[in-house]
């Protein structure tokens, strides 16, 4: 039953009315322009007036255009063959490959019932020191990249996904400039970590529409790979766009905004994305990573405000590294413990010089004297920043925890650290003319 | 009479506008019936023949002219023996056994049974012939470690009935028909040992309500000392993100001097409530040796189930919390987050195009607010016998601005206020409670004229401290610099605590009187320094001290060492005692 039916009544910003019989809450449906066509999905029903949202923006579509119900919710397909390729925002290509339409699985299903949930307990490798001894990234977690816009996040992420020890990685893309797009794709392509990839991406001159089910492409086809055994990795950015385009959407649609512009919604959307990371008891598990861009630095924009409330922690990009205050990951506890004896004292007692190390540099700022504690501290903090907070710095854990020690060692005394003794004895580096 | 149906007319998000031909009720439950699905949704709002429902699921797929059956019974929660240590979502499902018919994920218009079919061991307490009103006891039958009562349901009219007949102790089934009671026409009742309530109606069948005036121990120094919280009273909990919200409630969870504790997971993290789901049962109450997951209930509606439910879920969780109270039990709620429960009323007003108040809440948020902490209370019972509810509420300011809607609304209604500080949990100062500009109007452990002289040295301190911002410590006097180490000390021996430690994390009431009086005779002291540095060398001593006190076995061999030590370091630079403070001690 493929009715055709060819009189839009109304159409105001991306969204469309026809009146329609028997048409289905978030059915999908085709409309033909000339010789274009668009998807469009029902986002509201009133009697017999179906409210549509056109994919490919309502420009250039006439009363007399042609909207045919397809009686299937919107859905990507699920196979291997997705491995390597390159989608849009509607799930057709972006590369030069084959649509693929085999096994089709709908988008935006159900949550994880919370009772199958259970405690994440794997930590993920990026041969990052500042994620991996500081703010370890654990299995399953959710975690957002606050930053302002103009820092090296998609690099960040770039390199996460490369060295990740994962087996899949989704990159889902929101209002990407095209520059960014083909940064991800060439580095993907260069280090060989294409073939385990797939790419949802919405680009910065792509339909807005396109642009809200990007996430939800990518973490429906995560999700079936989780439930087939696999360690996915979703990469999402920039979330802060995706939050921009559900507002205009919502403003088009006269919803009341609620702060900022924002509906008022905007929290459980946010959230009904990120709690699709989880761990699934004898199967995979999907790993969140998304950037969120705070208009003006302002952690207390709606969108990072909100996200922060949702995910397991953040991690503040800010000059080009990752700050280790504000940052957090709140599941490293789970994991850190069971990494090396030396992780978590370890971890601790750099952050805390590292403060006094600020403290100095403040006090050094004002105009005050340096006493040799000041000037050991400053030393340290160069050393810290350059050899570990550098982003290039491209170690593992052990190496990054060794490191640490070496640091510590050239500028302190073993009692100046705050540090177990025991520790100290076993971990503390020997000096040469020992 | 039989049902009403009717057929949808218009679907928005999760609201759906239904036309109807009988007489129906607003918060009246209808079922959508989409495909094989049936979707529970509650009636909101009625205009002429139309109502809007708001749907407690996804509502893809509903189409215009799907039937709708309506219930003619407003939205309710089961009320019965077996509801300890359940898992619910929002609308009283059981979690696990969803999840044992369903698999990983949630599937929509699967409504099970919230109280377990199960036998009880029954023991009536009346006999033929006795007159019962509701609310009145006529069986117990164990439950865990409480006698659960069976009443009369609260639902029948408040009229004698005589009782017909009741079953002899025995082994019965949950839903068996054990009582027959009649009022005085002769009609009949037949009741079992499960009734239901709807959640959005308090629970009136007591005798009067009392003050609250006996301090619930929570075992966490701030609070219990300084800002107590009493049984039947109400708190808040606001706090930005990460100020350590949801980690402070499950401390209050697991150490709480209550029978029951309540909680409320609404539209927060997935991954905090498998938290408390998976170590609740390997942790012991100190008070009863048992499991602690065997005085617990969890309504769990995460923030990515449904809007809708959750707006319900903490009507579920006070509805259960009036049920135990009935049988003279201290109840502990706590909901987390009731920002998520407002949200969830913001969406739906904005849905049904109401006129919008402040950051587009409906303005009847306020009034929503203060009905549910009325829930709360002390009462005595008609027996005699007294129970209570303590609701604790966490706030999500947006921002973590404490200006907003849902915080200065909850601040008008609860008896203590509990803020969180982003300065403080940075740093990582837990329990992140800001001393200053918290309050609370309930009576604590410690005498309130001692407690008034910490705290004025608290607010000292921090003058203090701002003071030396601008004029450096060089320019700070030595006895405002001591002023300021008291402070300071006073601070991280006694308003910090840290949870991960097993002597430390909770702390009873009797440990917390002792310390405070060492600390007080501390504090009270004037001492004589002869530069900054003789006092910061000997504040850095004694807070060591008091530390390590603080991790050792109360009474012990090794406390009562460190103790002698901590005396014998006061007492020697002591050189007065602040007459203020002496007539206290």
């Amino acid at each position: 039953m493929q009715k055709v039916y060819s009189k839009i009544e109304s159409i105001v910003g991306n969204v469309i009315t026809v009146r329609a019989k028997g048409v289905r809450n978030s059915e999908l449906a085709i409309v033909t322009t000339g010789t274009d066509q668009s998807y469009a999905n029902v986002i509201k029903l009133d009697n017999d007036l179906v409210s549509l949202q056109v994919f490919s923006g309502a420009q250039g579509i006439s009363t007399g255009d042609q909207v045919r119900f397809l009686g299937v919710p919107m859905r990507v397909s699920y196979t291997e063959n997705l491995l390597g390729r390159v989608f849009d925002g509607t799930g057709s290509p972006r590369d030069n490959g084959p649509s693929l339409t085999d096994n089709m699985i709908d988008i935006g299903g159900p949550a994880v019932n919370p009772a199958k949930r259970i405690i994440p307990r794997n930590m993920i490798r990026t041969g990052i020191p500042m994620i991996d001894v500081f703010n370890t990234l654990v299995e399953s977690q959710k975690l957002p990249i606050f930053s302002v816009s103009g820092e090296p996040y998609n690099e960040l992420l770039a390199r996460i996904a490369m060295q990740a020890e994962v087996d899949l990685i989704v990159l889902g893309g929101m209002g990407l400039k095209f520059d960014d797009y083909l940064f991800f794709k060439d580095t993907l392509e260069a280090s060989g970590a294409m073939s385990r990839t797939i790419m949802f991406i919405h680009t910065a001159s792509d339909p807005t529409v396109e642009c809200m089910l990007v996430p939800d492409m990518a973490l429906a086809v995560a999700e079936r790979f989780a439930l087939d055994g696999k360690k996915v990795l979703v990469l999402l950015t920039d979330m802060t766009n995706f939050a921009d385009s559900m507002k205009e959407m919502a403003i088009t649609m006269d919803q009341v905004p609620s702060n900022r512009g924002y509906p008022g919604d905007l929290y459980s959307s946010l959230a009904s994305r990120y709690e699709k990371a989880v761990d699934f008891e004898g199967a995979g598990s999907v790993t969140i990573l998304a950037v969120t861009t705070m208009p003006g630095d302002d952690v207390t924009h709606p969108v990072p405000d909100n996200t922060g409330y949702i995910t397991e922690g953040q991690y503040y990009l800010k000059g080009g590294r990752i700050e280790p205050f504000g940052s957090l990951s709140r599941l490293k506890q789970q994991v850190n413990k069971d990494t090396r004896d030396d992780h978590r004292a370890l971890m601790d007692g750099m952050i805390k010089l590292y403060a006094s190390y600020k403290e100095s540099v403040e006090k050094k700022s004002m105009g005050f004297m340096m006493t040799e504690w000041d000037e050991k501290l400053l030393k340290y903090g160069h050393l810290f920043e350059t050899k570990l907070m550098d982003l290039s710095v491209n170690i593992p854990l052990e190496q990054a925890l060794d490191l640490g020690w070496e640091i510590l060692s050239q500028c302190f005394e073993p009692n100046e650290t705050g540090l177990k003794s025991d520790l100290i004895l076993s971990r503390w580096p020997k000096k040469l003319n020992d | 009479m039989a049902n009403t149906s009717g057929r949808v007319l218009g679907v928005n998000g999760n609201m759906v506008t239904v036309e109807f031909h009988s007489a129906i009720s607003k918060n009246e439950v209808g079922f959508i019936q989409v495909g094989t699905d049936r979707l529970k949704g509650e009636v909101i709002r009625i205009n002429g023949n139309t109502a809007a429902l708001q749907v407690f699921e996804m509502t893809n797929g509903i189409s215009v002219g799907d039937r709708v059956e309506f219930t003619d019974e407003m939205l309710s929660v089961s009320l019965g023996p077996g509801l300890l240590q359940q898992i619910y979502d929002g609308l009283q499902n059981p979690l696990p056994q969803l999840a044992e018919q369903c698999g990983f994920f949630l599937q929509r218009g699967v409504y099970l049974d919230a109280i377990p079919n199960k036998s009880w061991d029954f023991t009536p307490t009346v006999k033929v012939g006795d007159t019962l009103y509701p609310g009145d006891t006529f069986a117990t039958v164990p439950e865990g470690l409480f006698t659960h009562q069976i009443m009369v349901p609260f639902t029948l009219a408040d009229i004698p009935y005589k009782v017909v007949s009741i079953k002899k102790q025995g082994t019965y089934g949950v839903r068996d028909i054990v009582c027959i009671i009649e009022d005085d026409k002769a009609n009949k009742k037949e009741l079992s040992m499960v009734f239901t309530w709807p959640v959005k109606k308090a629970i009136k069948v007591y005798e009067e309500r009392l003050r609250p005036d006996e301090t619930l121990v929570t075992k966490i120094r701030i609070i219990d000392t300084f800002l107590p919280v009493a049984k039947g009273g109400t708190y808040c909990t606001p706090g930005p993100f990460g100020a350590g919200k949801t980690v402070l409630q499950h401390m209050t969870s697991r150490n709480a001097d209550v029978d029951i504790v309540i909680i409320a997971a609404c539209g927060e993290r997935a991954g905090e409530v498998v938290e408390v789901l998976k170590e609740f049962p390997e942790l012991t109450d100190p008070k009863t040796g048992r499991s602690l997951i065997e005085r617990t209930i969890i309504i769990c509606n995460t923030s990515s189930m449904p809007v809708a439910s959750r707006e319900a879920s903490v009507y579920t969780a006070v509805t259960i919390a009036e049920y135990y109270r009935q049988m003279g039990l201290n109840i502990l709620l706590l909901a987390d987050s009731t920002s998520r429960w407002a949200q969830a009323m913001r969406e739906m007003s904005g849905r049904l195009e109401e006129i919008p108040g402040e950051e587009a809440f409906p303005a009847y948020l306020e009034s929503r607010i203060a009905e549910f902490y009325e829930r709360a209370g002390k009462v005595r019972l008609k027996d005699g016998r007294i129970g209570s509810i303590t609701i604790g509420g966490t706030v999500s300011p947006a921002g973590g601005n404490f200006e907003e809607p849902v915080t200065q609304a909850t601040l008008k209604v609860v008896g203590a206020f509990h803020g969180l500080s982003r300065e403080r949990s940075d740093a990582r100062k837990y329990p992140a409670i800001e001393p200053l500009s918290s309050w609370s109007k309930y009576e604590g452990v410690i005498k309130k004229q001692k407690v008034e002289y910490a705290r004025s040295i608290l607010f000292r301190g921090s003058e203090i401290n701002q003071m030396m911002k601008v004029v450096g410590e060089e320019g700070t006097s030595i006895a405002d610099y001591a002023t300021y180490q008291k402070s300071e000390l006073l601070d991280a021996c006694y308003l910090q605590q840290n949870s991960f430690d097993p002597v430390d994390s909770s702390v009873p009431v009797e440990r917390q009187c002792y310390l405070f009086d060492l600390l007080f005779k501390v504090l009270a002291s004037e001492f004589a320094f002869d530069d900054k540095k003789q006092v910061r060398s000997f504040f850095n001593t004694i807070r060591q001290h008091f530390l390590d006190w603080n991790n050792v076995p109360f009474q012990g061999e090794r406390f009562k060492q460190i103790e002698n030590e901590i005396v014998t370091l006061y007492k020697g630079k002591q050189a007065a005692i602040d007459p203020d403070a002496e007539k206290l001690i």
